[in-house]
């Protein structure tokens, strides 16, 4: 009872009270605007605080819970519920992160299999990977730049794509070499074909380290969305961002950081309980 | 026509400037039916000499023959159990089983390889543990999972490496009965590996040391001529059986068996061996009693050879 309690107390209320305290430090530390009277009698704003220009919870609740309040609400194109814009960059973030599993899972069994192609391929794939999305996406500009009206759509899908596949590819790497001899062993000695020591061994045995790499694909993957979306003026929350940070609506841009970061650990949070499912069942 | 035939087979592994030979001219036959135990030390190459049977390994030099015919390759005519168990962890114990027949015997109907999996299954006992994963199974349990396994190839021959070497002294002397029963109904040929002499004793037909690596040679076969079932309890007291394990022990431990090394071993004393109030007093600081485990002492002794 006692341990149950101490288990609540430390799984809810200590989150809590870090929010608070963050809360409160934020508070703090930015900016406000406060009344004066000059010595000539008028009144004149004037800015004060630590970080003069960081809007606080406060003034950041007042200024976005139209946002918050009706999140799929369509007022305007650039004026939409803060989930709407969310849900669009997750649409293409989805199709994006599924290319990227589909192109890097058999890259990585690839990588892991063979010798020669790992000896050839490894180099290159060290050097692309740490690559910033920010540099992918010009290139995905012009490559699509004749696809019409798609064009936009395709460079965004190309950048999340060739930015979320890595660890994909490394991990799938690593885990079929981890194979244990054993198991391709059985294999050999019941002449199991390729296709079937493929599909009922080396696949399955290969599974959690596969999820491991799903799992920080998809991280990068909503990395990446924000960056492409500021770059194509494609709808969606990063976009949203960067036409509020022109407009100077600093307080939004508070607001879609929160629920950038809340969406990327929900969707963290849902490949972790993906991944130890799987864990478990091996 | 002895059925297994392994002819002046060597094997050596690593690069060729750093060769360590693990097997020299092991020369071995085995009859159809017969049961066949090879002792040795561990890291003596005894996997290593069961693998060019299985096929998983070839020989440098020599032959290995079934039936008459050379052994290129690994194949189900020669069921495998392996060391280390090797179930598909994320398999039930009856899809292990079914992976196996589904693949050997694929005119079979459907309704016909199941109930194979599972006559296969009951002769280990297993029925109530058909449907979990080895993570779910004891290590005995795992163990016979993988003779059911073997069995349900029905291979020519079976090949035992060291089917208990993981398991405790109880569940190992249960399953040595268990499995000498199970290959004796089904009359087999076996081949089992194993570092233990009694159990060799309890479940061959006839027992082969192999001398400790590298380089290990077979000694002398030594024929078991005690009735089946054998029984564990009457053994220990009976003269055959002391006389045959000392044989065996005995070729291991002589200057065949053993070629000539140092052997350094670590003495640890008891924690604190208790004060010899009979010497004097000592000064402050002196070496007396107590004696503490830091103490140890470490000594080499060249055996001969
Ligand atoms: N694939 C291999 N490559 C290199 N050395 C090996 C290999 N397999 C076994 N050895 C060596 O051969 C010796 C015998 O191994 P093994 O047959 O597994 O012994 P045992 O089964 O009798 O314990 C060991 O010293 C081991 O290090
Ligand atoms: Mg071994």
């Amino acid at each position: 009872m006692n341990k149950l309690r101490r288990i609540q107390w430390d799984a809810l209320l200590m989150p809590m009270v870090g929010v608070v305290l963050s809360l409160l430090a934020w508070q703090l530390v930015s900016g406000r605007v406060v009344q004066k009277v000059q010595p000539d009698g008028t009144m004149e704003e004037v800015k004060s605080g630590l970080v003069q220009d960081l809007p606080g919870p406060i003034q950041t609740w007042e200024k976005t819970s139209k946002y918050i309040v009706e999140p799929f609400a369509k007022r305007e194109e650039l004026d939409q519920g803060i989930l709407r814009f969310t849900w669009y960059s997750l649409v293409i973030v989805a199709k994006g992160y599924a290319i990227a599993l589909l192109l890097g899972t058999p890259l990585g069994f690839l990588l892991g299999l063979s010798k020669n192609f790992s000896k050839m391929f490894d180099p290159i794939i060290q050097v692309l990977r740490p690559v910033s999305p920010l540099a992918w996406m010009p290139l995905g500009v012009v490559i699509f730049a004749n696809s019409g009206r798609s064009a936009n759509e395709l460079a965004a899908l190309f950048t999340i794509a060739v930015c979320a596949m890595w660890p994909t590819v490394l991990n799938t790497a690593v885990g079929v070499r981890a194979i244990p001899q054993d198991y391709l062993n059985i294999a050999r000695v019941l002449k199991l074909s390729r296709t079937k020591t493929l599909f009922k061994i080396m696949i399955p045995a290969t599974l959690p380290y596969m999820f491991t790499g799903y799992r920080l694909s998809l991280g990068i993957a909503w990395l990446v969305i924000v960056a492409v979306e500021m770059l194509t003026g494609r709808i969606g929350i990063g976009n949203f961002l960067w036409n509020e940070y022109n407009n100077g609506l600093y307080t939004s841009i508070v607001l879609c950081i929160l629920t950038i970061g809340l969406v990327g650990f929900l969707l963290d949070r849902a490949m972790s309980l993906l991944e130890r499912r799987f864990k478990s069942a091996i | 026509m002895p059925f297994l035939v392994l002819s002046n087979v060597s094997k050596s592994f690593g690069p060729p400037e750093a060769r360590t030979e693990v097997l020299r001219d092991v020369s071995l036959t085995v009859e159809k039916g017969e049961f066949v135990a090879i002792v040795g030390y561990s890291g003596a190459g005894k996997t290593t000499l069961l693998n060019m049977v299985s096929g998983l390994l070839r020989p440098d030099s020599g032959s290995v023959t079934l039936n008459d015919l050379e052994i290129t390759g690994p194949g189900p005519d020669r069921g495998v159990v392996f060391q280390n168990y090797s179930l598909l962890p994320w398999m039930t114990v009856a899809e292990n089983i079914a992976l196996a027949v589904d693949q050997l015997f694929p005119n079979w109907s459907a309704s016909k390889r199941a109930q194979h999996v599972d006559h296969h299954i009951a002769m280990v006992n297993l029925s109530h543990a058909r449907d979990r994963r080895p993570s779910e199974l004891s290590g005995g349990m795992r163990q016979r999972v993988s003779v059911a396994r073997a069995l349900a190839m029905e291979p020519q021959i079976l090949l035992l490496d060291e089917p208990l070497g993981a398991l405790d002294a109880l569940t190992r002397a249960t399953l040595q009965d268990e499995i000498s029963r199970i290959c004796l109904e089904s009359g087999k040929t076996v081949l089992l590996i194993t570092n233990d002499p009694d159990e060799g004793i309890l479940m061959a037909d006839r027992i082969i040391p192999l001398s400790a690596g590298p380089g290990a040679i077979l000694g002398p076969a030594i024929a078991v001529d005690l009735a089946r079932p054998r029984d564990r309890k009457a053994l220990n007291h009976d003269p055959r059986f002391k006389s045959l394990r000392s044989q065996i022990v005995s070729w291991l431990l002589g200057p065949g068996g053993r070629p000539a090394v140092s052997v350094s071993r670590k003495l640890v004393l008891p924690d604190i061996e208790p004060e010899d109030l009979d010497q004097p007093r000592p000064m402050i600081g002196g070496r007396r009693a107590p004696r503490r485990r830091s103490e140890e002492r470490r000594e080499t002794v060249e055996l001969p050879s």
